[in-house]
């Protein structure tokens, strides 16, 4: 609960039109595209600047109140949820794109700003940012760099990490600080920049940053390679990178996935193979050529019964599409979706794709795999309904032993999804005890009354079964 | 102001009613939010986002917050467009929810006497009678012709009516006389050899205010070489009513239409608005759990198509279409795009007009805002969503906006008016503009043949 005295001083600050405690107000913000999680909200605030922003944390600090900032609520990992109330930050009013520095080659955004507006300014100028997170359409800068988010093509461009030069984050006591700039070089002191970038909200809230701009690549090509063998198409994608090949993009879908996504998408993707691969590569033309051509070879020698180039951008589009869409498009076959993210060293690719497989049958659920195979980054996903409490029970043991594996073969619990409260009780896995000690003490430095995004990254305990709140 | 009790009955409805699988398929991705026009326009409210109302629906299923007003103005702000359905690639149907949600909430809020008077004498005295709608139409042509609407308009005596039904008394078309309203044959031969057999959907606004657009698109079904059949006992398909809250009066306009086209022989029941052609082609979902009606309905719906896809299926573009030289832009109808998933068909005929240069405008198919009485209901939105769509329409610099469903061709007369652009901007329906061009087509041959043998 937020004290009267705090709500009054509040809504001095953002006016009352920008200050909402109604129940449907704070209901509508007690969720993000992770299925498992709901919870409300105290107040729902929209700032208008980072001075705002600066006075808001102040007072919340104050009074202990929680705040979880929130672009448009798509991430997969609870990262959005307010598990321990407190107030939702919006950043509507705060979605400008200030300066495409063209001498620099930087853009200067607020956290507000969508992902693909903000392509489509700087394409206008042909400049490229590559980070490409499936929900780009409607995802938002300042979420993008909170969870670090990665898209199609990271395998040879890197995720949102890569492109964020510098930052002016609000701390939890009210504090404004500037990390980087619009250097290319900067050793002086701790990288802050990269602390906060995926921190979840955690340390600070992101209130401007400055972002890395290339070049837009030449030209682009796009190549459909069709397998009857799971594990076939998995070995094609440690041979295409052992054969020193850097693909802009290399995606990975299994059959069950395909007929979902082509039932949803219908521009005519095979259903009758049990895997494809969406291979994209950009760059010279000759040299798209080329690599394009010696992929194909490759897939072609590891049994695809086709290897097809996209004719049109147009259709190459629509296979990017559809692509970004089969997360949401499984959620045809039952009404609960529960999307990993498990990630290997890419030589490890069908080593995992089989264990995943397997781990499935042994559950008896339909597990789906699709992914970034070029970066070893796949979402194994599982539809099922949270109404059958016997099944979600298998379905968390499934995951379990999958995070496991991932981890055995040198993975990680996740690729790009974030931790958020979804993959907290895991972290330890993969960190160890003095990992997690190191992480705490740099939070406990920054925000020791736990007021950013608490109930996020750390776990209360470890090795807790995600709960269902319905 | 709905009250406790009425909000406990609402909220007991929604558990019994609304689809607890169709409000989980919603896994809360977000992919429908930059389609939603209300969503943009109110500044990213997430309460004016389907995820939203959504999310609000089954909260109150769920028993975790009441149908309070938040909840209502959420649910009536909606345009109902339908535009996150065709991005939404969970496949949820979210319109059957708002309907459903609608229905409810109108079958147990207590409203004030006169709102009741009102909804009782639109949705069940005039809509449903085809003779009264004439009667209402013939009293609108004696308005018009009269002098009396000059009179009322000078006289200010509009001004005692809100600002939105002011707006909308100016840009009415005008009304066929009372002789000229006239029954319908029940059926026309093509010109030439018949191609296919078709009936026509007559519809009850676009048989009485739009009735010269019914009559331009019979026209060009003979012209097209269609044989059509209009059956007399047909009426108005029940949108509105649908929409509006009105679901059982719906079901019962929707039996009527079955029954009065099923026995015919053909192979296209045909429409020529958006509105109606989308809700005549979900009469199986809106009779579903109806065991003696449902399959009747599918039967119906199988054969629902609109009037532009008919005509690209006999070729009428390769005919010879003629205008004088105009900058053409043509305006979605949501409901002919989202529900008949027809975009393509009108813009291939458009473009085959000699004359016509065809000029996309961005956003064509986000909506303009009329969405039924909504732009009655809800003019600040309504009209917020309009001055943009205004603004897209000036970029192309179109001297003609076609559109394809009465609400939305007088949004666009209204948009027009707004804009000050009455001088410069007509705004026509699709078959009007088609009868035209297939009329200049064949005055220029006459002319040519003249000059011939003269």
């Amino acid at each position: 609960m937020i004290p009267n005295e705090a709500k009054k001083r509040l809504i001095q600050i953002v006016g009352a039109e920008n200050y909402d405690d109604t129940k449907a107000g704070r209901l509508v913000y007690s969720y993000d595209a992770t299925p498992q999680f709901q919870s409300l909200p105290d107040a729902v605030i929209a700032p208008r600047n980072t001075q705002e922003v600066a006075e808001i944390a102040k007072i919340c600090n104050e009074y202990r109140i929680p705040i979880v900032p929130r672009g448009s609520g798509t991430n997969l990992c609870a990262g959005t949820c307010p598990v321990e109330g407190g107030i939702v930050l919006l950043f509507k009013h705060m979605n400008r794109i200030l300066e495409i520095d063209e001498e620099n080659l930087t853009a200067t955004v607020q956290p507000g700003v969508i992902t693909l507006d903000l392509m489509k300014a700087v394409e206008g100028k042909g400049l490229f940012y590559p980070p490409d997170p499936g929900s780009m359409k409607i995802s938002t800068i300042g979420g993008n760099i909170s969870e670090n988010s990665g898209g199609l093509r990271g395998l040879k461009y890197g995720v949102t990490r890569d492109y964020v030069l510098g930052l002016e984050v609000v701390l939890a006591n009210g504090d404004v600080i500037r990390t980087g700039g619009k250097l290319a070089k900067d050793v002086a002191g701790y990288d802050l920049t990269r602390l906060f970038v995926g921190s979840e909200g955690t340390l600070g809230i992101v209130t401007e940053a400055t972002l890395k701009l290339i070049p837009m690549p030449e030209t682009k090509q796009t190549m459909l390679a069709l397998y009857q063998d799971l594990e076939a198409a998995a070995r094609s994608v440690s041979k295409i990178i052992a054969n020193q090949i850097i693909p802009a993009t290399l995606e990975f879908l299994d059959q069950p996935t395909l007929e979902v996504v082509e039932d949803y998408a219908r521009i005519g993707l095979p259903t009758d193979v049990k895997a494809v691969l969406l291979i994209e590569q950009d760059g010279p033309k000759e040299v798209v050529e080329r690599d394009m051509k010696k992929m194909a070879d490759i897939c072609r020698s590891e049994q695809a019964v086709s290897v097809e180039l996209a004719r049109s951008e147009e259709e190459a589009e629509a296979l990017r599409t559809a692509r970004r869409a089969a997360l949401s498009a499984l959620a045809r076959l039952k009404p609960t979706t529960i999307l990993e993210d498990a990630t290997v060293p890419r030589s490890e690719i069908a080593k995992m794709v089989k264990a995943i497989n397997e781990i499935a049958a042994k559950y008896q659920l339909k597990i789906c795999t699709f992914g970034h195979a070029g970066d070893g980054n796949l979402h194994p996903t599982c539809p099922t309904d949270a109404r059958n409490r016997e099944e979600m029970e298998r379905v968390e043991k499934a995951f379990e032993e999958i995070f496991a594996k991932a981890i055995e073969l040198g993975g990680t619990i996740t690729g790009e999804h974030g931790v958020g409260a979804m993959k907290a009780p895991y972290l330890e896995w993969k960190l160890g005890p003095a990992g997690i000690a190191a992480m705490k003490a740099i939070k406990q430095a920054l925000d020791p009354n736990n007021i950013m995004n608490p109930g996020k990254v750390f776990a209360k305990s470890t090795r807790k079964r995600v709960v269902v709140t319905r | 102001m709905t009250s406790k009790t009425d909000q406990a009955l609402i909220q007991k409805a929604f558990q019994e009613r609304m689809d607890e699988d169709e409000l989980m398929n919603c896994m809360r991705c977000g992919f429908c939010l930059p389609s939603c026009p209300t969503y943009i326009e109110s500044g990213q409210q997430e309460a004016q986002s389907p995820r939203g109302r959504i999310a609000l629906m089954k909260a109150v299923v769920d028993g975790l917050i009441e149908p309070d007003e938040e909840v209502e103005r959420s649910l009536s702000l909606c345009l109902g467009c339908r535009a996150c359905e065709q991005v939404c690639p969970s496949g949820v149907r979210y319109g059957h929810l708002l309907e459903e949600a609608r229905d409810i909430i109108a079958q147990h809020k207590r409203m004030p006497l006169h709102v009741r008077l009102v909804r009782k004498f639109v949705f069940a005295g005039l809509f449903p009678h085809q003779e009264r709608m004439r009667k209402a139409a013939s009293f609108l042509g004696w308005y018009q012709r009269s002098g009396l609407q000059t009179l009322v308009r000078k006289t200010g005596l509009l001004r005692l009516l809100p600002a939105s039904f002011r707006q909308m008394e100016r840009v009415l078309p005008d009304v066929p006389t009372a002789k000229e309203l006239k029954n319908r044959p029940h059926r026309l031969n093509p010109d030439g050899s018949a191609k296919k057999r078709v009936a026509f959907f007559t519809g009850c606004l676009m048989d009485t205010m739009f009735m010269t657009t019914n009559d331009a698109t019979m026209r060009l079904l003979q012209l097209a070489g269609c044989e059509v059949i209009i059956p007399p006992s047909q009426g108005c398909c029940g949108a509105l009513h649908g929409h509006g809250g009105e679901k059982e009066l719906a079901k019962e306009l929707a039996k009527r239409n079955i029954a009065a086209f099923e026995q015919l022989d053909v192979e296209y029941i045909v429409t020529n608005a958006g509105g109606c052609g989308a809700f005549l082609l979900e009469y199986d979902h809106l009779l579903k759990d109806d065991p003696e009606w449902r399959d009747r309905a599918a039967a119906f719906a199988a054969k629902i198509k609109d009037i532009s896809e008919v005509l690209v299926e006999l070729g009428f573009h390769q005919l010879s279409l003629r205008v004088a030289p105009q900058t053409v832009t043509y305006q979605d109808s949501c409901h002919l795009r989202n529900v008949m998933r027809t975009a393509a068909a009108p813009r291939r005929l458009l473009q085959a007009i000699e004359g016509v240069e065809f000029r996309e405008m961005k956003d064509a198919d986000r909506c303009c805002g009329s969405a039924g009485i909504y732009n009655l209901v809800e003019p600040e939105m309504s009209m917020q969503i309009l001055d943009y769509k205004m603004e897209m329409a000036k970029q192309t610099r179109a001297t003609t906006i076609v559109t394809a469903n009465p609400g939305c061709l007088l949004q666009m007369k209204l948009g027009i008016e707004r804009a000050g652009l009455t001088e410069s901007v007509r705004a026509v329906h699709l078959v009007d503009l088609l009868l035209e061009a297939a009329e200049g087509a064949q005055a220029a041959r006459g002319e040519e043949r003249i000059r011939q043998t003269s």
